[in-house]
């Protein structure tokens, strides 16, 4: 086994085989694909941030003075397309999942090495067309695109955007499916199922989802952009169309994308309480089926969207029931995690600050989730700040937060240094007050009845509305703080070394940053996943790991 | 160039062997039809939806529909796949020219296919049936003209996802002739023309499907 034990030497590595704009553009190597992808992504992370800086300052008061109520109306739109398409979808699957799978399996490349690139690339475009979009005009539909305003009656840019959503979607689907044939084919010998790190199961369940889900989306969006320049009837209901129609195929890809936003997460989660529990994981199995469990039950509760839209009673009874059930394997993982860190040896480092924000947070958004799901609590409160709240729960305070640990986690392994850990710890606690106090009070002005996208309230709702924009002040420099010291650390970091955390996994056995092909020699796992009892125990013996 | 050379030259850094490799490339290709597949999905959980909502003006769509049409192109299509098992088949026997000439006979047909259901499309404008765009129905029965409307957005909408996978198609032979002409392919080394097999016999697997669903359906309903 290759120990990595003189690695601190100069040595080439994927960062320095070869340099040159040209060597990052025409990469088949997953880790700068990876990396494409983190850089994309923050910049669309930055502007998504940028619309829901100027959404809260409108609602800092409560008459609308700031923009106009159309303008209003494209920037939470805005917000949304940017944040959903181009950051949370892609974020952890496309950054960290093709950075780590082929490592932690012990794989040299993803299977398809150019499909990954192109990925990268239709990902570009998409993004472009929806930059395009947002420049000329903008776009004000909601990011549901919900017809027939969309097809019919929006004067913004919906052709545009929705193509760009559409082109996105094909990155998506080539991520999924170049994840799913690595993990069956590209194993390394003795890396049976049962030895994956969960991540990676994770990972697997997120890769289903977006296989099967997005193609939906895709025709979808082909049809309503088929009735709004053509005016084929399909679903406006002035042509004889029916716009439920629209509203199951959307939710029918969205809803599943949701989950395509958190497992990632849970699965980087694993990781994290493993190692800094120094203990293996509880219940393994259950962590590991409780992911495909939720892709699984995660497309068959779509219609709990559309419970004021019309449906039958009877089918949102139904959809109700299945929703509980998806609540199920979250709280399998949720008290496995807990599990793990009975009686562990706890460290406190970042990354795992955020893995404690991340098991709070995701609770309080699945929990709402779950009020949601029953229909007489959702009839009273859709539509309102309280589903606002509750699905920024999960994708910030389950998805950021996850994506955030991640960067920490692993941002040794891919630049070879350490982050600065004064700073990041800072800036993990002011992520977690400013989250908890721009979201929190949304709870309650939900519950009071303050209903979504409105650019001016009444007055009384204007205590708990400061409240959140405040929080949102502080949550923009806990965001803002790892662009700065993360950049600072790659010039002036402290060497990290192959394995600052004396962490399990295949990563973690080769060089930081890793060689080009990863390994020098192919590995052979003749070892469970999360060993650390076997780490810890023979640390002082023969050096195991790094 | 020898059967050895081109497989070791077709070996990517990443595989261990050709076997996995090709194990690894059709496990891919079936997962993208796995993609295709929910993509048409939606579009056929559209039709059987309005179909049972709007029975009787979807049974004045489909008689509308010219058989002649969609059965001779049924058949060339059929064809079509014969002959692209049969170029897959020479080019696991490394036999480039007959691989050449089922290619290129593959091409014609897929083309004989789009050429005649250009025709029919062309028919269908001129007898006023194209949505949204010149979209005339003569009304007769117990049914709200708008709905065949939707019949026809549909029948377009699939049949036009399903020309432009034809064409895709069309693209990916004309590669594999080329690659087939340069030498690319042997007895040892042949996923490409397998994987576009593959995608071939499921864009024709499609149209065995549309083919019913839009033509055949009430042909001999009495509506």
């Amino acid at each position: 086994m290759e120990t990595a034990s003189h690695s601190t030497e100069a040595k080439t590595n994927y960062l320095n085989a070869d340099y040159g704009i040209k060597s990052w553009l025409l990469t088949t190597d997953h880790k700068r694909i990876a990396l494409l992808y983190l850089g994309s992504i923050t910049v669309f992370f930055f502007l998504g941030g940028f619309f829901a800086m100027l959404i809260r300052l409108e609602l800092l008061t409560p008459a609308g003075d700031l923009v106009l109520s159309d303008t209003y109306n494209k920037l939470f739109t805005m917000h949304g397309v940017v944040m959903i398409f181009l950051f949370l979808i892609p974020s952890i699957p496309a950054v960290f999942g093709n950075f780590l799978v082929p490592m932690m399996i012990g794989a040299k490349d993803l299977a398809f090495p150019k499909l990954n690139l192109a990925s990268w690339y239709i990902f570009i475009i998409g993004a472009g067309f929806i930059l395009y979009a947002i420049l000329t005009g903008g776009l004000d539909t909601g990011w549901t695109f919900y017809t027939p305003y969309s097809t019919t009656y929006s004067n913004s840019n919906v052709v545009a955007a929705a193509l760009g959503v559409f082109i996105t979607g094909f990155s998506s689907i080539f991520t999924g499916l170049n994840i799913i044939v690595t993990v069956h084919r590209m194993r390394a010998p003795g890396l049976t199922w049962r030895r994956l790190p969960l991540f990676i199961w994770a990972h697997y369940a997120t890769s289903v989802i977006m296989v099967l889900g997005t193609p939906v989306l895709a025709i979808t969006i082909v049809l309503v952009a088929l009735e709004r320049l053509f005016h084929f009837g399909i679903f406006d209901p002035r042509l004889g169309g029916d716009p439920l129609l629209f509203q199951h195929l959307f939710w029918f890809y969205s809803h599943p994308a949701v989950y395509i936003m958190i497992l990632p997460s849970m699965g980087v989660m694993s990781e994290v309480i493993a190692c800094f529990s120094r203990k293996r994981i509880f219940g393994y199995d259950f962590v590991a089926m409780s992911s495909v469990a939720i892709a699984v039950l995660g497309f068959l509760v779509w219609a709990h969207h559309m419970f004021v839209a019309g449906i039958s009673t009877y089918a949102a009874m139904i959809f109700s029931l299945l929703t509980f059930f998806v609540a199920i394997p979250s709280a399998v993982k949720v008290f496995n995690w807990t599990a793990t860190l009975y009686k562990g040896s706890i460290t406190f480092e970042t990354p795992m600050l955020y893995a404690f924000a991340f098991i709070g947070l995701f609770t309080m958004g699945g929990l709402t989730g779950v009020f949601l799901g029953a229909v007489a609590i959702d009839l009273h409160v859709t539509d309102t700040y309280f589903v606002v709240a509750h699905f920024h729960y999960v994708m910030v305070g389950g998805g950021v937060t996850g994506f955030l640990c991640a960067l920490h986690f692993w941002w040794p392994k891919m630049t070879g240094k350490m982050y600065p850990e004064a700073f990041a710890k800072l800036s993990a606690v002011l992520v977690f007050v400013g989250f908890n106090l721009t979201f929190f009070p949304q709870f309650v002005l939900g519950y009071m009845g303050m209903p979504r996208r409105y650019h001016a309230y009444p007055p009384e709702f204007q205590v708990l509305n400061v409240m959140s924009t405040a929080g949102a002040s502080i949550l923009a420099v806990g965001f803002l703080m790892p662009m700065i010291y993360l950049a600072w650390s790659l010039q002036y970091g402290k060497e990290a070394g192959p394995n600052p955390y004396r962490a399990a996994g295949l990563e973690w056995m080769t060089a930081s940053p890793p060689p080009e092909f990863n390994f020098d020699e192919t590995p052979v796992v003749t070892w469970e996943a999360y060993n650390y009892d076997e780490i810890d125990g023979t640390k002082k013996g023969v050096e195991v790991v790094g | 160039m020898s059967d050895s050379e081109t497989a070791v030259q077709n070996l990517k850094h990443h595989f261990a062997d050709l076997e996995q490799q090709k194990a690894t490339s059709t496990f891919g290709m079936w997962l993208f039809l796995v993609t295709e597949i929910m993509f048409f999905g939606g579009m056929f959980a559209s039709y059987l939806i309005y179909r049972l909502s709007y029975y009787n003006a979807w049974v004045a769509g489909s008689q509308t529909m010219e058989i002649q049409y969609g059965a001779i192109n049924t058949a060339v299509l059929i064809c079509s796949s014969l002959t692209m098992v049969l170029s897959v088949h020479s080019a696991k026997l490394g036999k480039r020219k007959m691989t050449a000439i089922c290619l290129i006979l593959t091409l014609v047909l897929g083309f004989a296919f789009l050429g005649i259901k250009g025709v029919e499309y062309y028919g269908h404008w001129v007898h006023h049936e194209v949505p949204g765009l010149n979209f005339h129905f003569e009304h007769t029965g117990n049914y709200d003209p708008r709905h065949v409307e939707i019949f026809f957005s549909l029948y377009f909408a699939m049949t036009g996802m399903h020309a432009v996978h034809m064409i895709i198609g069309a693209g990916l032979l004309t590669w594999l002739l080329i690659a087939n002409a340069r030498g690319r392919f042997s007895s040892e080394y042949n996923s490409p023309v397998e994987m576009v097999g593959l995608y071939w016999h499921f864009v024709d697997l499609i149209w065995i499907y549309l083919f019913p669903l839009l033509y055949l359906i009430s042909h001999h309903h009495n509506g």
